[in-house]
């Protein structure tokens, strides 16, 4: 069904339209739907798609569930869809807590549970403890506990809070990044160190916090930094020795970025040689960014490995003129020996730190009555896009939420339509930037359901005052040169989840959510999704109607992965880590001063009432239906 | 020697004199061994076992406490150095806050000259070869403002940036920590 508006909704929708900034064509009319933000939570917009014409699992990188949970995305596609189906709408409402267990850590709690063959694998934010649990016994205890002992001193370079945002496993070891930029490989068995190899010099202001991705006989690594003005990178590590296979930086000479004979971007805008360099003032490219901290995704067909490109730096715009490649893109590589394949620049010149670090999701899709092999990019400069990954076209970039600070993506050229009046210049304050910094959808990645064909987005709805000021550059300190304060959205909810279908480009459903949702989101073959809110309750919505059929409130916000495994005594569990924290928790990780507007990079002043809403912690909770 | 020479000699050296009294700048320049100036033991503690005396507060907290050039040259320098990065306009973010009531290694002028030259393990750098005392002394006053500590005819009424925050005349003096003597 098609553009079904019912007419209330339509006419709202049109009021909408005249008090936004901006509606263009492009910009789709969900981009101006915030009207639909004020009914009630979990109203349907739309009908969803019709089985025979939606998007599916891209099958080589998402194959079928074997009921362990062995990397944060589930599968190579990132797809966060458990095949379990035990726990369904109509018994969901019975879900009863299993097990707790407390990590001991009070910092933002990013990372997710692992389930592996009857064993939990938990890595904790700084220090980036490792805890194996057995499964298998009553109250599931502890079984062996690794502790890197990472430098403390990383906790003075990680930008927003020393979070982790998990491990994986592969044969028969865990894998994972330490704040201070170590990657450790651990046997899974005993909790005995395989290897360590140290990649990110926090001297430079170099840490890590995304979750490695294991592939093809290689441990992917990225660094993060790009408010420290760091060189950003990714690293491939041979999955056996812990060695340097290759590392493509993401500035720079082609020779530095891996970019060979075999690079085809299917743009202009990102053709011609030594772009890394000739982009950026002189020398500005050593500096600048580019950090790869959030999600990889690998298609095992075509061996490819996809990842998004973080922020330029410093966030003052007037320092580094250019359009600052390869930052804020994305990079399509040969796993084996990182050759770049194809590049895409979602924001050239980034003014508002949308870093392009979000999950990438890997599907087929109908498309012009072809099935193409597609990923999805629900971006953090709010559109939605679906590009063909083995081009790197996009066949759609439609906002999910509400965009005034671009006006929309030109399909024909690529290139992101900028609205001028919201550029940042040194000297004066811009007001009303939506979205603000965090993006419509920060690092926290959505799930895609096969059988409804929808994209379940936990997002932001917050708008920012941005004020460019000289930032001056001393390794090892903050190279941002902005003063930033973050309020609400229109509609007055600080955050959102919304179903998508990405094959008509519109919102089935949303739910209105108070605080930003930093939480990311699980769904399942029974039927339900999963996510958390960061005054700390965890919900379970029907996939196909948004409806809230459970609730469940934890000790902490909510900012972990939740997860579904299948116990070794056969039954279905949710599993997720409660722990507020990150760049939006840090008003209570970091015991923030709420009178500051400006405080960690301006997020506190949108969360100035989180204190009293919920304290910090980190306890696993695991659910299951009673027998 | 004749009186008027003499006379005249008198003039000189006092006026020499006078002229080297003016030259305090020159005392703290970034060649003199920092050790010896910045308080670089100053203890955060509050124990004392064996009923030791915690030391003084340094005698140089005067020069720098209250003075009005010395702050504001200190919020510059907060600036331009990236504290405002990790600590913000006070209210705390990579570092933590600076205008509350909580000071994990002492709210006294000489204890957060001692952080801000020697780093503390949690992050926080040490700056002694990059400032030079006369400038980490500056900034530690400058800190003391967030939190209202200087008297209000002291501090900037407007802030040197483009935030919305408060300015300092309206900073309210928190409580100040019980090894802090400087106001008391």
């Amino acid at each position: 069904m098609p553009g079904v508006f019912h007419g209330g909704v339509m006419r709202r929708v049109g009021k909408a339209c005249l008090v936004a900034v901006l509606c263009t064509a492009t910009v789709a009319l969900s981009g101006c739907n915030r009207s639909a933000d004020k009914q009630a939570p979990g109203k349907v917009i739309a009908g969803s798609p019709p089985a025979a014409n939606h998007a599916v699992l891209a099958a080589a990188a998402s194959p079928a569930d074997d009921g362990n949970w062995t990397m944060p995305g589930k599968d190579y596609g990132a797809s966060r869809f458990s095949g379990l189906n035990q726990i369904n709408p109509a018994n969901v409402g019975k879900l009863a807590l299993s097990f707790t267990f407390s990590t001991g850590t009070t910092k933002g709690f990013e990372a997710p549970p692992l389930v592996v063959n009857g064993t939990m694998y938990i890595v904790t934010p700084f220090p980036n403890i490792l805890y194996a649990l057995d499964l298998t016994k009553p109250g599931a205890p502890t079984k062996w506990v690794f502790k890197p002992k990472p430098l403390a001193a990383s906790q003075g370079v990680a930008c927003c809070d020393v979070v982790n945002r998990g491990a994986v496993y592969d044969a028969g070891k865990i894998f994972f990044n330490t704040l201070d930029g170590q990657t450790i490989a651990v046997d899974a068995n005993s909790g005995q160190q395989v290897w360590r190899t140290q990649l990110g010099d926090i001297q430079k202001g170099e840490t890590i916090t995304m979750a490695p991705l294991v592939a093809g006989g290689k441990v992917l690594v990225g660094n993060s930094g790009g408010e420290m003005g760091v060189r950003g990178w990714v690293a491939a590590l041979d999955e056996g020795s812990g060695k340097l296979a290759w590392r493509a930086y993401n500035t720079g000479p082609d020779k530095d970025v891996l970019i060979g004979s075999r690079f085809k971007p299917f743009y202009a805008m990102d053709q011609g040689k030594d772009l890394g360099v000739k982009s950026w003032p002189p020398d500005a490219w050593k500096i600048g960014g580019g950090t790869v901290w959030g999600w990889l995704s690998y298609d095992p067909e075509t061996k490819l490995v996809y990842y998004g490109v973080g922020n330029p730096g410093p966030w003052n715009p007037d320092q580094r003129p250019g359009a600052n490649k390869w930052t804020t893109g994305v990079f399509a590589r040969d796993i084996s020996n990182g050759e770049a394949v194809w590049y895409y620049q979602t924001t050239p010149h980034d003014l508002f730190d949308h870093d392009d670090i979000n999950e990438i999701i890997l599907a087929d899709m109908p498309w012009h009555g072809q099935r193409r092999p597609v990923m999805f990019r629900p971006a953090r400069a709010g559109f939605f896009y679906v590009q063909d990954r083995r081009t790197g076209q996009v066949l759609s970039a439609a906002p999910f939420g509400y965009v005034n600070a671009y006006k929309g993506v030109d399909l024909k050229t690529g290139m992101m339509m900028p609205n001028h009046d919201k550029d940042p210049k040194v000297g004066r304050v811009v007001r009303d930037i939506c979205p603000a910094a965090p993006g419509l959808k920060d690092w926290n990645p959505s799930a895609f359901s096969p059988l409804t064909g929808l994209v379940y987005i936990p997002h932001n709805n917050l708008c920012m005052d941005f004020g460019a000021m000289e930032a001056n550059y001393i390794s090892g300190t903050p190279y941002v040169g902005a003063d930033v304060k973050m309020y609400a959205g229109p509609g007055g909810n600080r955050g959102a989840f919304t179903a998508w279908d990405p094959v008509n480009q519109r919102k089935v459903w949303e739910i209105p959510e108070d605080l930003p949702v930093w939480s990311p989101a699980l769904v399942t073959a029974g039927g339900i999704v999963f996510y958390g809110t960061m005054d700390g309750w965890f919900k379970a919505v029907d996939a196909r109607t948004g409806k809230q059929l459970w609730r469940f409130k934890a000790g902490s916000g909510i900012i972990g992965q939740p997860i579904s495994y299948k116990g070794p005594d056969g039954r279905q569990y949710i599993a997720f880590v409660a722990g507020v924290g990150g760049w939006s928790g840090a008003v209570v990780s970091g015991n923030l001063d709420t009178r500051d507007p400006t405080a960690a990079l301006g997020f506190v002043n949108a969360v100035k009432d989180l204190p009293m809403k919920t304290t910090a912690g980190g306890m696993l909770y695991v659910f299951t239906l009673p027998r | 020697m004749s009186s008027r020479c003499l006379a005249s000699l008198l003039i000189f050296g006092v006026a020499a004199l006078t002229l080297s009294a003016c030259d305090r700048e020159e005392r703290h320049s970034r060649s003199k061994p920092v050790g010896e100036t910045v308080p670089a033991g100053e203890s955060p503690d509050t124990i004392w076992p064996g009923g030791s005396v915690p030391a003084a507060l340094d005698p140089r907290a005067k020069l720098y406490d209250n003075n009005a050039p010395a702050i504001s040259q200190g919020q510059q320098l907060y600036m331009q150095m990236n504290c405002v990065g990790c600590h913000f306009h006070g209210g705390g973010g990579m570092g933590p806050p600076l205008m509350d009531d909580e000071w994990r290694y002492g709210g006294r002028i000489d204890q957060i000259a001692a952080s801000i030259a020697e780093g503390r393990p949690n992050g926080m750098p040490a700056w002694r070869d990059k400032l030079t005392d006369d400038q980490i002394w500056k900034l530690a006053a400058y800190v003391r403002t967030m939190s209202g500590q200087p008297s209000k005819d002291a501090v900037g009424s407007r802030a040197e940036g483009m935030s919305t925050t408060t300015p300092a005349t309206l900073a309210p003096r928190e409580p100040a920590h019980s090894s802090d003597t400087a106001g008391q």
